[in-house]
This record gives structure tokens, sequence and C-alpha cells, in this order.
């Protein structure tokens, strides 16, 4: 058993923890916290399997901006935890039956009987100047480009439907209006009046 | 050396959890989403193994896809959940039930 | 001559669609000018060609114009074949339809359908010819049609009466059971002969002569008796036979000038043209030539005496038609088409010339068309008087008028035929031209002599008709009586038609007559020691005993044979009939459908049944839809997991 091997069953083990704690503590911002440890865990199986560029998208996107978003909601909603959590017990065996019994049928799948070493042999590691993030770029600048831009797009409008979604207008609140400012005119501001000076006591 | 069916087989364990998490936390619509991001992540976690025992990058370029969607999708999500929340002053599934026929 | 027979069709088809069209803007005057010339074009050029065939033995053209489709290898195609046959035809239709756009002029002076009527003339001008003229059977089919429809626009031409709609749904309705005849036959010449193309049908007419076919299981039939009765059909239909001679007398209900040109001088006779167009298909069927020729006698006979009783005066001239189509088709049974064309070019002549005099007398009578208000009109109405008095001589046969010859040599050709039922042709025949000259001398007595009960306001204005009426009428008298004369010779037993007709040897009972034939004169001078001019010399005197010398006798008659004559003022019951049986039935088979099929079976069960089923399986299906998510959510896994377990398993 290689040291490969050994790192692989430790960081699956954290995994699977990490995943079992999300769904069943009790306060979602733990669960978030479990599911930034089982990201981390994942990163680290992309990395034994040379996916490095994306295992440190995932750290950077998920882990330093998704999950803070689930954070910054999750104590920004005033929850009732108690009430969320009730007949957690009750639906327990369903659940597990239905993910046992789903578990079962896909190692059946993708057992060692398939998919073990004897099928799909390990590659030879790349050389250690083999570069992943130059390999992707490559490709996703040429082959990929429509795709590419596609995602572009999505992201932007992502970005505008959840401002728009969230934005709210108070009426009654006070603010500056600075077109209104800067389109003023002298006339409007200051009067001038005559008046007759008044006489010295 | 990791053999495919190893992590094919966590996929497979990553996927039936959230599967179960969403049956457990039928009611608390953000261990719902973070359910769904770990379905994404067991995908992807496949998609991963396949690039790497088949020796072709297109299936990290899928990853690459998944994740700006993924991102995406939660962003949208929470949105939703915060408006949600402002309206009804609760993120109870059991309260959402206007679909009812 | 392609470009000429072109034109022929186009000009009466451009006059109609611009005077329809555009009629209310170019007004009154413009719409009859133009229509006139473009009826007028195709009358000079239908003289042109019968000249040049008839005079200058022109070839017979016969080529396809434009091919609408090809399906299947069949050809469906807009041709002309003009030979002799068409090229009288051409003429006939053409002048008695310019004939009558004049008249028109002066009939129609104050209708508010004034370009509306010239346009329906024009465009049955057009329809008539593409019927004479086609060189196949779809196109004929397609003259058929538009005749038909023609005639069913113009006999409803006063919409706003009930009783001419009910004429016109009723001269629909009946031909369409004549076109259902007609379409089965052209089917079956499709079906037996592959082609729609008169020449190639004729010309394989060999191979198809002695083929059956079953109709009913077990029974043979020959398939040239089966395609020609159908044919026949379809001009029963068309030329008003007996039974389906109903809507004709009913057909009055249009305006006069259209009762000449369409119900009595050219649509009418389409059938036996069609059927004279067949011959070469109906020599080889002794059963239909027997069959044609008992139905043209009944016609003949029995619908003459019709006419005995009617006292409106189209209704006596209809009937008249229809005895007169009779004879023409007992022509035909008799293997004498020579002498049914020829008969139906002198009709034509005169009874286009008697319905116009007779619209001639309406108008000046303010459209008084009882005959029991007129009288004495011969000193109002002079020309109208004389010409009428022409075409009732040529009617009966007169000897050197026009009728006398054609009529003379059907009556001798059924004499001399040998097939079944042509003794009891000759007889109807025979009696019919009794009958005819009874009837018509009556008219003429009761209308132009006799006692004058003409309503005292009409009489004030009573003169004679415009000269737009009155010139028609003198030049439809000319050929009245002389185109007998003139042409018997030719048509009626020389080989004017040779090339057009086909008449088997063993049937030629023209050719047997032709041998005893003397020229013109010789059979004039024969015919006064004849059976059928002592007949109608007996008609006219018995009409001039009853209604000028006797007029009590007529009425005592009618009280003494009570019987009888209820029998024809009910005309035979047909009516009725199809009032009952076919209306009728039809009525009642339609509100057991609308009862029972619609309203219980579609609206019951089909309509209602089905909504209230989505209805119930509806709400059952609602308890589904919990408006949880998580139950959407379980019942996607559930989907996944079965999926799955179909894929490993």
């Amino acid at each position: 058993m290689g040291t490969e091997k050994i790192l692989f069953y430790i960081f699956a083990t954290v995994v699977v923890f990490g995943a079992s704690m999300v769904i069943t503590v009790r306060n979602p911002v733990r669960a978030a916290l479990f599911l930034v440890l089982t990201f981390f865990a994942s990163s680290a199986i992309w990395l034994l399997l040379e996916a490095e560029f994306l295992a440190i998208v995932l750290v950077l996107v998920y882990v330093g901006a998704v999950m803070v978003l689930f954070l910054f909601v999750v104590m920004m909603l005033d929850i009732n935890l108690a009430r969320l959590k009730a007949g957690f017990i009750s639906y327990l065996p369903v659940g597990l039956g239905v993910a046992i019994t789903m578990l079962v049928i896909m190692v059946m799948i993708v057992g060692p009987q398939n998919f073990g070493l004897e099928e799909y042999l390990a590659p030879v590691r790349h050389v250690a100047s083999y570069d992943n993030t130059r390999e992707l770029g490559g490709l996703l600048y040429t082959v990929y480009v429509y795709p590419f831009e596609i995602a572009a797009v999505i992201l932007l409008v992502a970005i505008v439907a959840a401002i728009v979604l969230t934005l709210r207008r108070r009426p009654n609140t006070l603010h500056q209006k600075p077109e209104e400012q800067i389109a003023v005119k002298s006339v409007e501001r200051v009067r001038k009046v005559k008046m007759r000076a008044e006489e010295r006591k | 050396m990791i053999a495919l069916s190893d992590v094919l087989i966590l996929g497979a364990i990553l996927f039936s959890l959230s599967v179960a998490g969403i049956f457990l936390n039928r009611k608390n619509v953000i261990i719902l989403l973070m359910a769904i991001e770990l379905m994404l992540l067991a995908v992807n976690m496949n998609f991963i193994a396949f690039a790497y025992f088949l020796d072709d990058i297109a299936g990290q370029i899928f990853v690459f896809f998944i994740l700006t969607v993924a991102a995406a999708e939660a962003a949208i999500g929470l949105a939703i959940l915060v408006v949600l929340f402002r309206n009804r002053h609760s993120i109870d599934v059991e309260d959402l039930d206007s679909l009812k026929g | 001559m392609q470009s000429i027979y072109l034109w022929i069709v186009l000009a009466p088809l451009a006059g109609s669609v611009i005077a329809g069209l555009f009629g209310w803007k170019i007004g009154r005057a413009a719409s009859h000018w133009v229509t006139t010339l473009g009826v007028g074009i195709a009358c000079v050029l239908s003289l042109y060609v019968f000249k040049y065939m008839v005079f200058d033995g022109g070839e017979p053209y016969n080529a396809s114009v434009y091919t609408w489709m090809v399906s299947d290898g069949i050809r469906f195609e807009i041709g002309f074949m003009v030979d002799k046959l068409t090229a009288m035809m051409m003429a006939v239709v053409t002048f008695v339809s310019l004939m009558v756009h004049i008249y028109t002029i002066g009939y129609m002076h104050d209708d508010p359908g004034y370009q509306r009527f010239f346009s329906y003339i024009s465009l049955f001008t057009f329809s008539m010819l593409m019927l004479v003229m086609s060189n196949n059977f779809l196109q004929l089919f397609f003259g058929w049609e538009a005749v038909g429809l023609v005639s069913y626009l113009l006999i409803g031409f006063w919409f706003k009466r009930e009783s001419a709609i009910y004429a016109n749904l009723k001269a629909f309705l009946v031909n369409r059971v004549g076109d259902f005849g007609f379409l089965l036959g052209i089917a079956a010449i499709l079906m037996y002969f592959g082609s729609l193309d008169y020449a190639t049908v004729f010309a394989n007419t060999d191979s198809v002569r002695d083929q059956t076919m079953q109709i009913f299981n077990g029974s043979e039939w020959s398939v040239i008796t089966v395609i020609c009765i159908l044919l026949f059909i379809g001009a029963m239909g068309k030329s008003a036979q007996v039974p389906l001679h109903v809507w004709l007398p009913d057909s009055m209900e249009g305006p006069t000038p259209i009762s000449a040109l369409i119900h009595a001088a050219t649509m009418v006779t389409a059938g036996i043209f069609m059927v004279a167009r067949m011959s070469p298909l109906f020599e080889l069927s002794e059963t239909a030539l027997s069959f044609v020729m008992v139905i043209g006698a009944i016609t003949a006979f029995f619908m003459g005496l019709l006419g005995l009783v009617q006292n409106d005066i189209k209704r006596v001239i209809a009937y008249s038609t229809l005895s007169q189509l009779g004879y023409m088709t007992v022509a035909l049974g008799a293997s004498a088409y020579a002498a049914g064309i020829f008969h139906l070019m002198t009709h034509a002549f005169f009874k286009a010339l008697l319905f116009l005099g007779a619209g001639s007398v309406i108008i000046a009578l303010h459209h008084e068309q009882d005959i029991r208000k007129m009288g004495n009109l011969r000193k109002y109405m002079p020309i109208t008087w004389i010409t009428f008095l022409i075409g009732t001589l040529a009617l009966i046969g007169t000897p050197f008028f026009a009728g006398f010859y054609s009529k003379d040599s059907i009556i001798e050709a059924v004499g001399h035929s040998t097939i079944a039922g042509s003794s009891f042709a000759y007889v109807s025949v025979l009696l019919g031209v009794f009958i005819t000259a009874l009837y018509s001398f009556r008219l003429y007595f009761i209308v132009f002599h006799g006692e004058e009960n003409i309503d005292p306001h009409a009489r004030e204005h009573l003169h004679e008709s415009p000269w737009v009426v009155t010139v028609p009428l003198i030049l439809l008298a000319i050929p009245s009586v002389f185109i007998g004369y003139m042409y018997v010779d030719s048509m009626a037993f020389g080989d004017f038609f040779k090339g057009a007709i086909f008449v088997a040897p063993e049937h030629d009972v023209l050719g047997q007559l032709a041998e005893e034939f003397h020229g013109a004169f010789a059979m004039t001078l024969h015919a006064f020691g004849t059976l059928p001019f002592w007949f109608a010399a007996s008609g006219v005197f018995v009409a001039w005993f009853l209604y000028m010398k006797r007029p009590d006798i007529p009425a005592m008659l009618k009280e003494r044979l009570s019987m009888v004559y209820s029998i024809l003022i009910n005309k035979y019951g047909f009516d009725r009939f199809n009032e009952v049986f076919f209306a009728g039935g039809g009525r009642a088979i339609g509100s057991l459908f609308w009862k029972v099929g619609d309203q219980k079976l579609i609206d019951g069960v089909v309509v209602n049944g089905s909504a209230q089923t989505v209805g119930v399986v509806a709400g059952l299906m609602r308890h589904l839809q919990t408006g949880y998510l998580y139950t959407y959510a379980f019942a996607m896994i559930l989907g996944v997991l079965v999926l799955l377990g179909i894929f490993v398993l």
C-alpha cells in the first residue's frame, strides 16, 4: 500500500465524515463549516488525481466565496432551529433506506469488478514540469471558447439576478439625490429681495 | 496505487449521503442547498477520476463548467432564500405549499 | 387555330370577370358592353370555326393546352377537341348566348342586380364552351359542374324570393344525384381504360367491350353497359329526363333570359351532347341504348301531357322543353345521334325564340305570367306575335319549319330501330306530336287570340317591346324557319358528323333512311301523307276547337276527368314523392342522428364524457400534488433509483 493510497484513504475518510456531519448537525452554521471541511478534503483528493487547478479553484471559489455566502445568509436570517429539526428522527429510517439501497446499487455498478485496476490501469504520473493549468487554459481558450463565454454570461446573469432579487426599495428612507443636487440652478436657491434700510436708532 | 473504483465508490457514498441529507433535512432549505452542493461534488469527483484514468483533460473542463453553474446556482438560490425569508419570516419547507393541488 | 379556340373560351370569361368583380365600378352600361363584346367575339370566332370546319373541310383539332397535373401516370389536362360536332355546338351556344345578352339589356333594364346578371350569363357561356370543346373527361366534368353552378346562381337570381331559393336548391340537389352517376361513370372509365382522354378511350374500346364486372356478388355486368348507364344518369340529371326532371319546371323561377339560354337552349342539351360525344361507347351496349330510349320516350310523352294543364306561360314552355329533350334522348337511344343533335340545334333556336317571346309578353304585362290573364295580344305586340307563331310552328313540326325536319327524322329513325323498347318509343313519340301541337297551340291561342283578360292597369301601358328585345326575336326567328331545310340533308342523313359520331352498322337507322331520302323538298312533300303530320294537324285543330270555338269544353272536361286532371296538375306525384320520401326521410334520419348520434353519443359520451373523465381523474391526481418541495424531490429520487435498478438488473 503506497503513500498515495494511504493519503487517499485518509482524505476519503475525512470527506465521508464531513458529509455525514453536514447532513446531521442541528446548526446550519456548523453544517456549513463541515461542508468547508468536506471541500478541503475533496480538493486534496483532486490534487492526488492531478487536477491541481480545479483543486485550487474549489478552495478559492467554493470555500472562499460560496461557503462564505452560505455563512452570511445563515447568520443573517433569524431561523427557528428547533422547528426545523423537528421530525428528524422519524425521517431517518426512510432516508437511510433509500440512501443505502442507492449506494448498494451504485457500488454494484462502479465497484472493483468493473472499474478496478485490472480494467483501468493507473496512468503514468506526469513529470514535475507538467502544468495542469496551462493545459486546461489552452483547451478552454481554443476548443471550448464558446462554452467558456456562455459560462461567463451565466455568471453575469447570476450576479444581476441575485442583485435584482434582493434589491429592496424603501420609499420612506431619507437619502441624497446627487443628480438633482448637480442640476440645481442658482435662482432656485437664492432669492433676491429688495427692502429699505432700517433707520438707525 | 489508487484504483478508479475507489474514487467512484467515494463519489457514490457522497451522493448517497446527500440523498439521505435531502430526506433528513427536508424542512431546512439551507441544508437542502448544501446537500445539492454535495451532490455536485460527487459528480465532479467522478469526472476528475475519469479524466485522470482515461488521461483525457476534457473531464476537467466539464468540472470547470459545473463549478461555474453551481456557483451561479448557489448565489441565486441564496438570493431567493433571502427574499423568501424577508416575505414569510421562515425558511421552513412546510410553509411553502402554494403549489398544493 | 389554337389561339382562336383560346380566344373563344377566354373572351366570355374575361367579360364575366370584369362585369362581376368591377361591375360596381364601371357601371351598368359598361358591364353589358363588356360582356356582350366578349360573347360577340366568341360568337364571331365560333362562326368562323364553323365555316372552317364545315365549308372549308378543316381538319379536326385535338390537342392539350395545359397540363394541370400528372398523378400515377394519369394526365389531368385542359385541352380542346374541335370537330364538326363541337363546331356546331359552339356556334349554337355562342349565337343564342349573344342573342340573350342583347335581349337582357332590355329585359333586366330595371333590375338592381344588372351587372351580376351579365357576369353570370357570360360565365355560363364560358362554362358551356369548356364543356363542349373539352377533349377529356375531367374538363367535361368541370364544364358540367360549372354550368350547373351558374344555373344554380341564376335560378336563385332573385334571392329574396323564397320560391326561387327553393327552386335553385332543388335544381342543385337533383343535379347532384345525376352527377353522382356521372362521376362514377368517369371513375369507371378511368379504372378500365386508364385514361381520361377521349381519343385514347375511344381507341381502346375493343379491349374493354367483352369485360365484365361484379357489382353485387355473383352477378356479372358488362363494363361498357355499366359505364354507359352511369354516364347517362348524369345526362338524365342535366337534361332533365324522368325521374330527374323535377328541377326544370321549377327553374322557371329565374329570369326569362336564362330560362331561354340555360334551361331551354343550351345547358339542358349538355346531356344530349355528351351522349352523342360518347357514341363509340354507347354503340357497344344495346342494353344501355334501350335504357336511354325508354327513358327518353317516357319523358317525351308524359311530360308533354303535363304541359296541357299548366297556366304559367313559362312552365308550359318548360314542359315542352322536357318533352323535346325526351325526343332527343329517344333519338340517341335509336342510335340516330345525328338526328338528335340536329334536333338539339333546331330546338335551341326555336325554343330560345319561344322563351324570349314569352319574356317579351311578360315584361309587357308587368311580370304577369298567368296565361288566364292574357289574351288577344297580337293586337298590341305584332312582332312578338309573329315570331312566337313561327316558334310554335317550328316546335310542332310544321313542314318547311326547322322543327319538322329534325323531329320527323327522329320519328322515322325510331320507327326503323329494332332494339328493345323501340316500338314503345315509336308510339310515344307519335302521340307526343299530337300532344305537342295541342299544348303549343293552346298556349298560342290563349295568349295571342281569344278574349282579352288583361288587367286594365297593365293594358294602359301595353305596347311592343323595345328593339333590344325584338331584334333577338327576329334574329332567332330566321334560323327557326330555315335552318332545318338547310341542314337536314347533311346533318341528319349526310356525313356531317362523320368522325365525330360513331354508329355501329347494325344500328345505322339513319343510313337506312338516307336511302329513301331524296332531298329536303321531297321529304317535305312526302310529309303531308304521313302520320306525324296528321297528328300535328289534328292537335292544332283540337286546340282551336277547344280554346277558340268552344272554350266551355275544357272546363267541362276538367270536371269530368277530375282524377286525370289532378294527376296531371300534381305532376304524377314526383314532387310529392321526393318531398315525402327523400326530403322527409332525410330529415327523419337527420333528426335521428342529431338526437341519438350527436346529442347522446358525441355530446354526451365523447365530449362531456371525456371532460368528466378528465375531471374525475384530475380530482384524484391532485392529491399527489402536495405542494411540498420534498415530495417532488422524493419522487425524483425514487425515479433515479428505479432507473438505476433497471440498469443494474
